[in-house]
């Protein structure tokens, strides 16, 4: 009997858990699962296609990495109550302020024509035209953050997070063998020898891995969803979760690519995806709905990353708590960014490679600076108290930032100058 | 023409109200912006090289 209670207490005890768990999740995975997004997936199906399962252990070393960075705006957004660009304005002074918050504008629009290039091209895959995509897209995005309750988006964010499990069973689909998988993956190695485009591929999975607008987002998100301090060990929970999801999904594309096509050059995923209808129509399927939902995803909070940056310091109402009336120029900022993004994609002729390169050198130019204030900032004792970092922390994120910033820097340069890394 | 009128104005309070940083300026902190301003200006030198570049070889 005695048992039998002590059972009934824990299962209580651990459901508890849990409810507490769904009211709080949200920025840490929805940030997460959305940087794989549609330059995140091109990344991880040529990175299979290439190397096949021999990445694997790579990207599982990239969990306590985006962990690690993202856990300390989750700390900053609780506390301090601000996103991540008043932030910067608030303790660096309007020089760095502005350079931040324009930086971020142009880096999350082109990061947005990418996500619209991704979705158009998943969705041509089924037959269907680009306009009908954008319009629709834009459309769907309306109705995701017009409702006025950030719990709704977010909500409705997760659904989407969800479905961009799709690789699981497709990876089951194409029959990998298990064996090789845990052989070649899990144990670290280099297949090929350390070369040039080995170092150019493991630059370009770190470099999706973390972008600059998951910071600015995840800590805005953070203070629109009202996290308080006594939430933060739930909102690291959420993070961590987040990351170890968007490595697992990671993977299964890895093994998909690997498994199906291994030795061919992939440019971007709906090439990856026609080339897989050849082979097996269902995963093909799944890898085109998977980049269409990654495109969507990316493109949800990427514009919300720059309009509730534009809001903190215009000092807009800038919540998804507020109707449209109540918060114009917040919902106009964010609609703007999104048509236009789209636009680009219709016109013909429009040097979409080239734009898909330059979102990775710009990006070189906010991350290290972003990186770098996020560790001020979380080493300022005025205003994080108890929660200020550790030498521990400091040590370990700094070495993280150090090298994000190294290897980032050596991506834009290889962008930039192709010949320097073959 | 007012509306650009207002949106100066608000840059200008913009930049009046963060005009001085609130973080303490140790020497850490110093150095670090210090450092990233490099950075920042030898990339940038390095991006306009590249446009300079592509622009004259075509």
């Amino acid at each position: 009997m005695n048992l039998f209670a002590k059972l009934y207490y824990s299962l209580r005890k651990a459901w508890k858990a849990i409810g507490l768990y769904l009211v709080i999740a949200g920025p840490g995975l929805v940030v997460m699962v959305a940087d794989n997004d549609a330059g995140g997936i091109t990344t991880y199906a040529a990175t299979g296609a290439k190397y096949g399962y021999h990445l694997i252990w790579f990207l599982l070393i990239l969990v306590p990495v985006a962990y690690y960075v993202q856990e300390m705006t989750v700390r900053l957004g609780a506390i301090t109550k601000r996103g991540h660009a008043e932030a910067i304005f608030d303790g660096f002074g309007a020089f760095w302020g502005w350079f931040s918050l324009l930086d971020l504008m142009i880096v999350d629009w082109l990061t947005l024509v990418t996500e619209f290039v991704g979705m158009t091209a998943a969705l041509a895959i089924f037959g269907v035209p680009p306009w009908i995509t954008v319009i629709a897209v834009i459309l769907l995005m309306a109705v995701i953050v017009l409702n006025g309750r950030y719990w709704t988006f977010e909500k409705l964010a997760l659904l989407f997070c969800a479905l961009n499990l799709v690789y699981i069973p497709g990876a089951f689909l194409v029959h990998p063998s298990v064996r090789d998988v845990l052989h070649q993956g899990l144990i670290p190695n280099f297949a090929g020898g350390f070369n040039g485009q080995m170092f150019f591929f493991l630059m370009a999975n770190i470099g999706t891995t973390i972008a600059p607008w998951m910071l600015f987002f995840q800590q805005s998100a953070v203070v629109d969803k009202g996290m308080q301090e006594k939430d933060i060990p739930w909102g690291r929970f959420d993070t961590l979760l987040g990351s170890i999801i968007t490595v697992v999904v990671a993977v299964f594309i890895v093994i998909v690519t690997g498994t199906v096509l291994q030795g061919i050059d992939i440019d971007d995923a709906a090439q990856a995806a026609h080339e897989l209808m050849k082979t097996d129509r269902y995963v093909g399927t799944l890898l085109a709905i998977g980049l269409f939902d990654a495109g969507l995803l990316g493109a949800i909070c990427i514009s919300l990353a720059s309009s509730w940056a534009f809001g903190e310091i215009f000092g807009w109402a800038h919540s998804l708590n507020t109707k449209i009336r109540q918060a114009p120029w917040f919902y106009t900022t964010y609609f703007l960014m999104l048509v236009t993004a789209g636009l680009v994609v219709l016109i013909p002729h429009a040097p979409l490679v080239l734009i898909t390169l330059f979102v990775q050198v710009i990006a070189v130019t906010l991350l290290p600076a972003a990186l770098v204030f996020l560790i001020l900032l979380l080493n300022d004792r005025a205003t994080m108290g108890e929660r200020c970092n550790t030498l521990a922390q400091n040590l370990t994120g700094g070495f993280i930032v150090v090298s994000i910033i190294i290897l980032s820097t050596l991506y834009g340069f290889s962008v930039l100058f192709p010949s320097i890394f073959k | 023409m007012s509306a650009f009128r207002n949106l100066f104005a608000k840059i200008r309070a913009i930049n009046a109200h963060y005009h001085e940083p609130r973080i303490e300026m140790s020497r850490a902190v110093r150095l670090s912006l210090r450092v990233l301003r490099v950075y920042l200006l030898a990339l940038v030198a390095l991006i306009v090289y590249k446009f300079v570049l592509i622009v004259t070889q075509g």
